[in-house]
């Protein structure tokens, strides 16, 4: 900012929220993260500076072996949700498939539910007990186990193929119909076009969509905690190493918690060097038409997509059916009644009230601050708003196990105690999840008509009362839906929160992992629909408020 | 407080690039005044310096006798039209034109009847309960006047107010905007780069170019006598032809001799500017043919390339003619030395009187 000579510059409104921004982040990002890498290169073992933790890590097979194990695990579900994510994009984008909406809808219900429900109702159907595994072999067949690679596989892939379909349909959708009616006249094929025309130019979407599946795998702590069993991948082992009762090691937790973040600053480094300079700027003057098909065709064409969509959004069926199932502990069947609800709102009532609480204060916190920093980023633009704009997406890199070891070790201590209370929970929630209702402020500030303001200033308002009267009025509409996906990732987080909470913190989700690690059923599954019910009503409020164009990417 | 708008050297720096190069502009009260010329002379950088919206560099800005420099934007009583009228989208259209009134705390009764008047006078009180998403460009249009003027601020300013409409609506409305401006005697400054916009709104203009005004004059003057090659070629068509000056002498490419007014005694290349209407065919003056001819009505368009090479734009109104000269045909070109504007060819200074 440039200042006029002779005048003095007095620090206004934006300067404080600007100074405010940066103090916190710091102060719950930088600095968390900053005593992890301290605590990495420290060991109870030797003294001083030492890399002795990452040499143990590289030689001690204990350890390396889970870094090979996720590395396989994120890129064989990058592959199987390509192959089922890209074709069901290209075809619910250019064919008259029945009920194309409702399988939209499903599509992103299903990648919104808590992530480790996928793993539970599977290990229901699935698992030695499950419903699937007894039918199989009553027929004297040799059921496949859900347990290990195949199973995480499985179910990371139903559960994230949504986002290469939403990355992909999207680009689709943006391609100029024009262009594919060039090559069809310069003589192509139907396959030809796809794969020389329509493939290449969507490309760098589709590896937008590859990166966050493989993120958001990396980062993932329930479903290989549950289904895993012997298998253990990254995250699992750093909540071993940091929580296990024997051998607390926070030295080595953090170097495992460094060696996450650099594979996760990897494949952004990838998508930054790679993906994003070969990004085509569309502007679709004419969205490519439907094609009609009739009778068997259409019939063909729609039968798989119906399959996958059905077994991705099956678990939540499931965990609401189970949930009025009332089982003795041998795991029969007693009866079918609301016995399950009535067992966790007399034992569990906390946890729920938890989740709600911490999430509602967490989500007013994150609308308030989202909307302060939309507008620096897009109206306040500088080098302050660039380093906002760079730390505000930092929880995107950090896994949450990470963040939820680096607050733990950088706040258990004087002066700053907040282990253990429910202001570090809130704090974590609203860390993790701003970046949603951020990009959805920004992206609704850069169309709104900065005149606007302007004219309210020039009518005599001044410039504080209009950001507050005029700008935040009109922006709140565009940052709901982004907030509502805070609040949906917050009511159904596990992985900071189980680093974080104590008995009287503790959450719906940590609660259903509790349970479900002891074998019941039955509570976990009344509170994972909890958990589905909010989640479902929360999306189709949006869908309603946004007519369906809600962006979850 | 008197509401004419006195701009002295008023200096505008982005980075190495000076969007306003010390511009000083004395706009009477009631007068419309406009600034004029293509993107990037600096018309809107001042206009939104004299709004509040830019800082400025150097230079003071006053109303009447009241500095304006460092008093912030929403206190400085401006009434302002954004070139997309910037309508607040969450208020229906009583709302927005109340806005500005409710901001400087006008009772109720008050704030009504003057709501009720505004909409009157830009003939949209039946509109008066909906919302913005619901009226078509040349209605926000009159929204955002309506906004503008009813707080009666003691300057106007308006930004390319009609550069969003449709060629029909926007006569249309520069008919109602002068209009309404005559009535109210409202100080306005108005910005456009559509010279037949601001020969026909305005009662004098600013031609700007790189930061610079090269002329300031009433629309007649302006056209009639531009000051320099650039004001001659930037507002209606010339024609340029190169000639030698000696004192009141002027020779055309060494084949006609004229003798024109001057202001001073000068010798040396000069340039002739005239209007295609100020050109006309005649037995003597400059010889040439007829390249090509376009007949509109009212006049037919000729260009016509001289023994030189040179090729010229004239105009004959077809109430003056019996017929349309042919393709080909040798014609002679003449001028009357009165009307004309001489200029020194290598500074641009204006020679004719």
């Amino acid at each position: 900012m440039k200042q006029r000579l002779g005048q003095k510059w007095r620090p206004d409104f934006w300067f404080f929220v600007r100074f405010m921004v940066i103090a916190s982040m710091c102060l719950f990002i930088v600095y968390p993260f900053y005593t992890i890498l301290t605590k990495s290169i420290f060991s109870d073992k030797v003294e001083g500076v030492t890399l002795y933790n990452f040499v143990r890590f590289f030689t001690k097979e204990y350890y390396y072996q889970p870094l090979i194990r996720s590395i396989v695990v994120c890129s064989t579900t990058v592959l199987t949700s390509l192959l089922i994510g890209v074709p069901i994009a290209y075809v619910l984008t250019r064919y008259n498939v029945p009920g194309k909406t409702l399988v939209h809808i499903l599509i992103i219900m299903s990648l919104m539910s808590p992530p480790f429900i996928g793993a539970y109702s599977w290990i229901i159907l699935a698992g030695r007990q499950g419903i699937v595994t007894k039918l199989i072999t009553s027929l004297g067949l040799p059921a496949p186990t859900i347990y290990g690679k195949g199973g995480i596989i499985f179910v990371f892939t139903l559960h994230l193929f949504p986002y290469i379909y939403l990355y992909t349909s999207g680009a689709m959708n943006s391609i100029d119909a024009s262009l594919e009616e060039a090559a069809e006249n310069l003589g192509m094929s139907k396959l030809k076009r796809i794969w020389t025309v329509t493939l290449p130019v969507v490309l760098p979407s589709i590896l937008a969509g590859c990166v966050m599946v493989f993120m958001t795998c990396l980062a993932d702590f329930g479903t290989p905690m549950l289904m895993g069993e012997g298998y253990v991948v990254l995250p699992v082992l750093v909540y071993n190493e940091y929580m296990s009762e024997s051998a607390t090691n926070p030295y080595m937790a953090s170097a495992l918690s460094v060696i996450i973040v650099s594979c996760s600053l990897l494949v952004l480094m990838f998508q930054k060097l790679v993906i994003d300079k070969r990004n085509y700027m569309m502007s679709s003057l004419r969205p490519p038409q439907e094609t009609k098909l009739h009778g068997w065709k259409r019939f063909l064409v729609s039968l798989p997509i119906y399959i996958v969509v059905f077994l991705a959004f099956l678990p939540q069926i499931v965990v609401i059916c189970q949930s009025f199932i009332e089982r003795s502990f041998s795991g029969m069947v007693k009866g079918i009644n609301l016995n399950n609800y009535r067992f966790i709102s007399a034992k569990l009532a906390t946890n729920i009230k938890n989740t709600y609480v911490f999430s509602l204060i967490a989500i007013v916190f994150i609308i308030f601050v989202g909307i302060l920093v939309s507008y620096v980023l897009v109206r306040k633009k500088g080098k302050v708003a660039n380093i906002i704009d760079t730390l505000i997406m930092f929880p995107y890199v950090i896994p949450g196990s990470v963040l939820g070891i680096g607050l733990i070790i950088a706040f258990n201590r004087k002066p700053m105690i907040l282990v253990g209370t429910s202001a570090i929970m809130i704090i974590s929630y609203v860390i993790r999840k701003l970046p949603y209702t951020v990009r959805s402020g920004t992206a609704f500030l850069y169309q709104m008509d900065p005149f606007v303001e302007e004219a309210s200033i020039n009518l005599g308002v001044s410039p504080l009362k209009t950001f507050f009267t005029v700008t935040a009025r009109m922006m709140l509409p565009g940052v709901m839906s982004g907030a509502v996906l805070s609040w949906i990732t917050c009511i159904n987080e596990l992985s900071s929160s189980i680093m974080l909470y104590s008995g009287k913190t503790s959450t719906i989700a940590i609660a259903i992992y509790q349970e479900v690690t002891h074998m019941n059923d039955g509570p976990a599954s009344a509170l994972a629909t909890i958990l589905t019910v909010t989640t479902i009503i929360s999306l189709l409020i949006v869908f309603r408020a946004t007519k369906g164009k809600v962006k979850i990417v | 407080m008197s509401n004419e708008v006195i701009i002295k050297d008023a200096v505008k720096r982005y980075g190495d690039f000076t969007a306003l190069n010390g511009v000083s502009l004395n706009i009477k009260e009631g007068e419309f005044f406009t600034l004029l010329g293509p993107s990037g002379c600096g018309k809107t950088t001042l206009l939104r310096m004299i709004a509040g919206f830019n800082s400025i560099e150097a230079g003071d800005f006053y109303f009447g006798d009241k500095r304006i420099n460092d008093v912030p934007a929403h206190k400085r009583d401006i009434g302002m039209v954004f070139q997309n009228y910037a309508i607040f989208p969450h208020l229906t259209v009583k709302e927005n034109v109340a806005y500005g009134l409710k901001a400087r705390k006008v009772g109720k009764k008050e704030m009504e009847e003057r709501v009720a008047e505004a909409l009157k006078l830009v003939q949209i009180e039946h509109l008066a309960d909906r919302k913005p998403n619901e009226l078509s460009g040349g209605q926000q249009q009159r929204v955002a006047l309506a906004r503008a003027f009813v707080i009666e601020p003691s300057v106007l300013l308006m930004d390319e107010p009609l550069s969003n409409l449709d060629a029909k609506l926007r006569v249309q409305m520069r008919t109602v905007i002068k209009k309404l401006q005559r009535r109210l005697g409202i100080t306005t400054i108005y910005v456009t780069h559509d010279q037949e916009e601001a020969l026909a709104i305005s009662d004098r203009i600013a031609v700007m170019k790189d930061g610079n005004i090269m002329q300031i004059g009433t629309p007649n003057e302006i056209y009639a006598k531009p000051q320099n090659p650039f004001v001659a070629g930037f507002i209606g068509v010339s024609n340029f032809l190169d000639c030698d000056v000696q004192g009141g002498k002027v020779t055309i490419q060494g084949e006609m001799t004229i003798e024109i007014p001057v202001k001073k005694e000068f010798t040396g290349k000069g340039k002739l500017s005239a209007r295609p209407e100020q050109l006309f065919f005649s037995e003597t003056g400059m010889p040439g043919k007829v390249l090509f001819s376009t007949f509109l009505g009212d006049f037919i368009e000729y260009e016509v390339e001289l023994d030189n090479g040179q090729s010229l734009i004239v105009n004959e109104y077809t109430k003056d003619t019996a017929a349309v000269h042919e393709d080909g045909k040798r014609v002679f070109l003449n001028f009357d030395p009165n009307r004309i504007s001489l200029y020194i060819a290598e500074t641009g200074e204006v020679l004719s009187k």
